[in-house]
């Protein structure tokens, strides 16, 4: 078990979340982040701070994302973040288009 | 480039304190500052403050994270001193004088007080105090915990009253092989506690547990979790906050104890009752706890806890107050008395009149209380070192001569720990844990500690 990064955060990839992970465990490529599953402790930091609630603890992730778990699989393949970046352009746009 | 790395540019910089937020100041330092030498200064001979001797034992993978904090060690610009105490070893002026900035990362070692009569009495303790005591806090094995009656009353709905109820609920079995230490688990095997009541001042609404804490309380092999029917309450005015995005998690929380339902499940050989809008308002009890008094509340429409008036009284043989950790204050250092926190802004200490004090930062829980989790540090001092960035020109000014600090150190003849020490000490308890089956047996002696070192 570990925390997963939805497809909620792709075209908003807001990195709030790498901010506050205490062991980096964020990764990323051009559209979103990724969690890489080994380095993850489970302390659920990164879950509240994302604006768009992209980020579910594996126990209580709805159904509908569960294919999210194969994409976040491939975290290694991408950059650590773990600084704070700029959201993508269509950030905003589709957090409203999200409900929050 | 080799102008960046001549002498009067290389910072000389200290953070006080070994916690996560004082390792998280010093990698944020090395990252914009990769030539920067930091002085950790720990008034404990061992590190990681409350990852140490916070985080429940059962909770291992949260420990993890000392991974993290051993490579900032590895770090050859950082120095890790433990055993040296501020305003005993050493002062804040002699710090201030040695080093380009001190950032002040010590954490809260105190409680906030309930303030109400009895707390004196045998029988009352902090949560703090007890979570230090079975998480080996040399600073905290001389309290006695009396674990003789049936029942024990927790004040305080958060995460910490939610870990002290499952060490006093687990079987020896289930904490055997953790980093808790074996004179706690001895006691603990002794213990004739069997119903907990937890107890909140407002309603389930706005109890301060994480879903995921009061989730594994309801997994516990051996314990019925129930609510006391009466002080649940849930308005029309919480079931609209309950519905928004912010409030997620508590309405996780509600349905959880929605599920436990309003009775006890008598097979079990634990219980845990949670009871809602009551504060306590006297301890009762000769020289010992007997009992404790509280009021009924109700919420106003802001959510605030009212007297109505009414009271009940709970037996109970020991009593854990978790209304929260306290700051300290420091010689010369401005202090917010209500917060229990250092004045500062944005993690620059300032004084009540709003003037910079020149090379003094602050982060983590003595910076803005004792709340968030160890994530919730590093952006708490990612903030600090982006104020002191800024900073940088008027910080360069100073000069320090070479190994001040040090030799600060060396004349009053202190026994510093270094990290390669605490390696030894390190060494010395995994090993002592693995002859008796556990990740860890710590070392809970000072003395102790320093014989290791000294070998």
């Amino acid at each position: 078990m570990a925390h997963i990064v939805t497809n909620k955060c792709q075209r908003c990839r807001f990195t709030h979340c790498v901010e506050v992970c205490p062991v980096a465990c964020f990764h990323g490529d051009e559209e979103r982040l990724y969690i890489d599953a080994d380095t993850c402790i489970d302390c659920s930091a990164c879950i509240e701070v994302c604006p768009v609630r992209a980020i579910y603890d594996q126990y209580d992730m709805p159904e509908e994302y569960q294919t999210c778990i194969a994409i976040n699989s491939k975290a290694l393949d991408f950059p650590v973040i773990d600084t704070k970046h700029e959201p993508l352009p269509t950030a905003m746009e589709r957090k409203k288009e999200l409900g929050y | 480039m080799s102008d960046s790395l001549n002498h009067k540019d290389k910072l000389t910089i200290a953070v006080v304190g070994s916690g996560p937020s004082g390792f998280y100041a010093t990698e944020a330092l090395l990252k914009n500052f990769p030539n920067t030498s930091v002085n950790i200064i720990e008034k404990l001979p061992v590190p990681f403050g409350l990852v140490r001797f916070g985080v429940a034992p059962d909770h291992p993978k949260l420990k993890q994270v000392i991974m993290v904090y051993n490579r900032i060690a590895e770090n050859p610009n950082v120095n890790f001193f433990g055993n040296v105490e501020l305003d005993k070893d050493i002062t804040i002026e002699e710090l201030q004088r040695t080093h380009h900035a001190v950032i002040l990362c010590y954490g809260a070692r105190s409680d906030r007080d309930l303030n109400i009569p009895g707390t004196s009495l045998k029988g009352y303790h902090s949560a703090r105090e007890f979570v230090a005591w079975y998480n080996g806090d040399p600073e905290a094995q001389h309290h006695k915990f009396d674990f003789s009656h049936k029942n024990a009353v927790i004040i305080g709905q958060g995460n910490v009253a939610a870990d002290v109820c499952r060490i006093l609920t687990k079987s020896v079995d289930e904490l055997k092989k953790t980093d808790i230490t074996t004179q706690a688990i001895e006691q603990l095997s002794e213990s004739k506690i069997r119903n907990i009541h937890i107890i909140g001042r407002r309603g389930p609404a706005q109890a301060k547990f994480s879903s995921k804490e009061i989730r594994e309380l309801g997994e516990l092999s051996n314990c019925s979790n129930f609510i006391e029917q009466q002080s649940y309450v849930i308005d029309d005015i919480d079931k609209n906050q309950l519905s928004a995005p912010a409030f997620a998690d508590i309405a996780k929380c509600v349905s959880i104890f929605k599920d436990f339902g309003y009775k006890k499940d008598s097979k079990k050989q634990h219980s845990i009752e949670y009871k809602f809008l009551l504060s306590p308002i006297k301890i009762c009890g000769d020289s010992k706890i007997e009992s404790i008094t509280f009021m009924r509340n109700r919420l106003t429409d802001n959510r605030k806890a009212e007297p109505t008036g009414d009271t009940i009284t709970i037996d109970c043989g020991l009593c854990f107050s978790s209304i929260g950790y306290r700051g300290q204050a420091i010689n010369n250092i401005p202090f917010d008395d209500v917060k229990g926190t250092i004045i500062n802004d944005k993690g620059r200490v300032i004084n009540k009149q709003g003037t910079v004090i020149t090379g003094l930062y602050t982060s983590g829980w003595i910076k803005r209380g004792p709340s968030g989790i160890i994530g919730t540090n590093r952006a708490d001092s990612v903030e600090t070192i982006e104020t002191l960035v800024k900073d940088i020109e008027t910080l360069k000014q100073k000069t320090i001569e070479e190994n001040a600090f040090i030799n600060i150190l060396k004349a009053k003849k202190c026994r510093y720990i270094s990290y390669e020490d605490w390696k030894k000490i390190d060494d010395i308890e995994i090993k002592n844990g693995s002859i008796i089956g556990k990740s860890r047996e710590k070392i809970t002696d000072i003395d102790k500690m320093l014989s290791i070192a000294n070998k």
